[in-house]
């Protein structure tokens, strides 16, 4: 059974500043950096979204500059996963890396709204929307991407292939 | 079917005779950067991967320009892992406070970034490199971190996009106002994972630093890398620069593009991006009257010597508006010497301007000049997100230089032909 979750939803062109301003640029520690994530932008996810929540956005969710503090923010603050119906490019290779999954569904995007209860099976590639009753599909994410989703990123998925050798 | 420039570098880095947009490759990295906000978490995934040394001491270059001169305890504890690492490792192209400049500035300069390169920095403008046809990305600190330990990465390859500028630049029209422009046009995911190649007459007629600022904003359409052709003039540019062999590749004439967009320069008129996205763009003349509490003059996308004049040519003879606080910023110690013996520094001086060591500053809201809530700035700088240079409710709209300066004169958002100068 696919983990359930409610949904927060964003508009387009959420840029890496709004996810993480720029002073918090000197935190590395992910607690504290979940502290901040969204804190000017949206003060209502950063007080009350919860562990399993998700995040549903419009185009281009992550522009802006490459700071992974943005992903390890969002991660940190436990969302089980980020749909959009496209991320900047510099921001999606950092979700994967810090093992924070995303998914690009235009669809998803489209109809989804905010506090709807959806689940996400990316194996399969399919996003269940438990509120309307819709099933979307989307990509499935090939094994070896999984893979470093499983292992908590690249590099425990390094360590892990290593250890393993 | 033939190979654009930027498949033809990634090709070549990938070791492969051809590639095609869409392709994953394995890509051998020419210049790795770190910077002080994303090098120490880069630091860290290295050493948490077992990493000892890394691929290639003369390939890693890290600068501490973003919170540098150390803003705060918090900034000098940053600098300080960028400065011990860089010692251990022995580094060649790590640059103390003195040397330091903004690293889009510092790294042409310097001659670490050369034509056919394949560069990739934890900062997403490392994209200003394209200017020297060169394909130079941003990536991820997890990424830095890879790129230290094996000095390779996995790439997709970008399809390209054409973009031709003919015609006559008007004057007081520069790079900065036919980015802003295309990104106003395009909107900023225009270009998303795409590569954005530069044509045309009118980029021919602009100087290498027109060229580094349109690279730089690439990115601002949501771009991989932005990339020119090498002409006489870059050729120039790196004889001044560097004694290494560099190669220089070129598109072919039956290379595929997803799209071409034609510009005509002629009718442009310096452009500003308002509040609160780099497409947000609107000719100067379309503005309407905006007051501002600043101007700010500097950045990775206008901290550089023509950038200077250019502002320079426009304050001279004139002083600032009482209201308006003027921050000059040079991008690196070679270009704040020029200005310096070029006399410019009197004329930033008479005018009622700052002017303040390298450093990225109030650029992304670091330091020297961050805005208070309900304040504006005009800004030279790329970005105008919420909140980018301080305060929530702050606003920042960006422009060429030579409308920053005048507007610190106009105490409003306006041009040099506002003040009457031709
Ligand atoms: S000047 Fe601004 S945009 Fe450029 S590297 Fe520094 S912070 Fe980033």
């Amino acid at each position: 059974m696919a983990h359930k979750g409610k949904v927060w939803k964003f508009g387009a062109n959420i840029d890496t500043d709004a996810i993480l301003p720029a002073f918090y640029l000197n935190l590395t520690d992910p607690g504290k950096l979940a502290l901040h994530c969204f804190e000017t932008n949206n003060p209502d996810f950063c007080l009350n979204s919860h562990e399993g929540d998700f995040i549903v956005a419009d185009a281009n969710f992550g522009c802006g500059s490459s700071r992974e503090h943005a992903p390890m923010a969002i991660k940190a603050k436990g969302i089980h996963c980020i749909i959009a119906a496209s991320f900047a490019r510099i921001f999606f290779r950092n979700a994967f890396n810090v093992g924070l999954p995303v998914i690009e569904s235009l669809e998803a995007a489209e109809k989804i709204g905010a506090g709807h209860e959806i689940s996400v099976n990316i194996k399969k590639g399919e996003i269940r929307n438990f509120t309307t009753r819709e099933t979307y599909r989307c990509e499935p994410l090939p094994d070896n991407m999984l893979s470093v989703l499983q292992d908590g990123g690249l590099i425990p998925h390094l360590l892990a292939k290593k250890n393993t050798q | 079917m033939g190979m654009t420039i930027t498949e033809k570098i990634l090709a070549k880095g990938a070791g492969l005779d051809e590639v095609h947009p869409g392709q994953l490759i394995m890509c051998e990295v020419d210049v790795a950067l770190g910077s002080d906000p994303t090098a120490p978490l880069a630091i860290e995934q290295f050493k948490k991967a077992g990493g000892q040394s890394v691929f290639h001491k003369d390939k890693v270059v890290m600068i501490p320009d973003h919170f540098a001169p150390n803003k705060d305890i918090l900034s000098a504890e940053k600098c300080k892992i960028l400065r011990e690492f860089s010692r251990d490792q022995d580094l060649k192209h790590y640059y103390e406070l003195g040397e330091m400049g903004i690293q889009h500035v510092l790294l042409p300069e310097k001659g670490i970034v050369l034509s056919g390169h394949f560069a990739v920095g934890a900062d997403s403008h490392t994209c200003t490199y394209g200017a020297l046809g060169a394909f130079a990305t941003g990536i991820g600190s997890t990424d830095l971190a890879a790129v230290m330990l094996e000095g390779r990465l996995w790439f997709k390859v970008p399809a390209s996009m054409k973009l031709i500028y003919s015609g006559k630049l008007p004057k007081w029209v520069g790079g900065k106002d036919l980015i802003l422009h295309t990104i106003g046009k395009i909107g900023v995911d225009g270009a998303l994972y795409r590569a954005m190649e530069f044509h045309g007459d009118a980029i021919e007629e602009l100087c290498m630093d027109g060229r580094f600022t349109m690279a730089n904003m690439a990115v601002e359409a949501g771009a991989k890398n932005g990339i020119f052709h090498v002409d006489t003039k870059t050729t120039a540019y790196l004889q001044d620069r560097t004694e290494s062999a560099y190669k220089v590749f070129t598109s072919d004439l039956d290379a595929d593009y997803v799209e071409t967009i034609e510009f005509d320069v002629s009718a442009i008129e310096p452009q500003v991006a308002c509040p609160h996205l780099p497409s947000n763009v609107v000719g100067l003349s379309e503005l309407g009257e905006i007051s501002i509490d600043q101007s700010l003059i500097g950045s990775c996308t206008n901290g550089r010597i023509s950038d200077m004049r250019e502002a320079a040519d426009v304050l001279k003879g004139n002083k600032r508006d009482p209201r308006v606080r003027l921050i000059i910023i040079p991008g690196s110690p070679k270009v704040w010497r020029q200005a310096n013996n070029e006399g410019l520094f009197d004329i930033f001086m008479d005018a009622g301007a700052v002017i303040s060591t390298p450093t990225c500053g109030p650029c992304l809201g670091g330091h020297m000049g961050v805005l208070a809530g309900g304040e504006r700035s005009i800004a030279t700088t790329n970005r105008n997100f919420v909140g980018r240079m301080g305060h929530p409710e702050s606003e920042v709209y960006l422009s060429n230089p030579a409308v920053a300066a005048a507007s610190a004169i106009l105490g409003k958002i306006g041009g040099p032909s506002e003040l009457g100068l031709k």
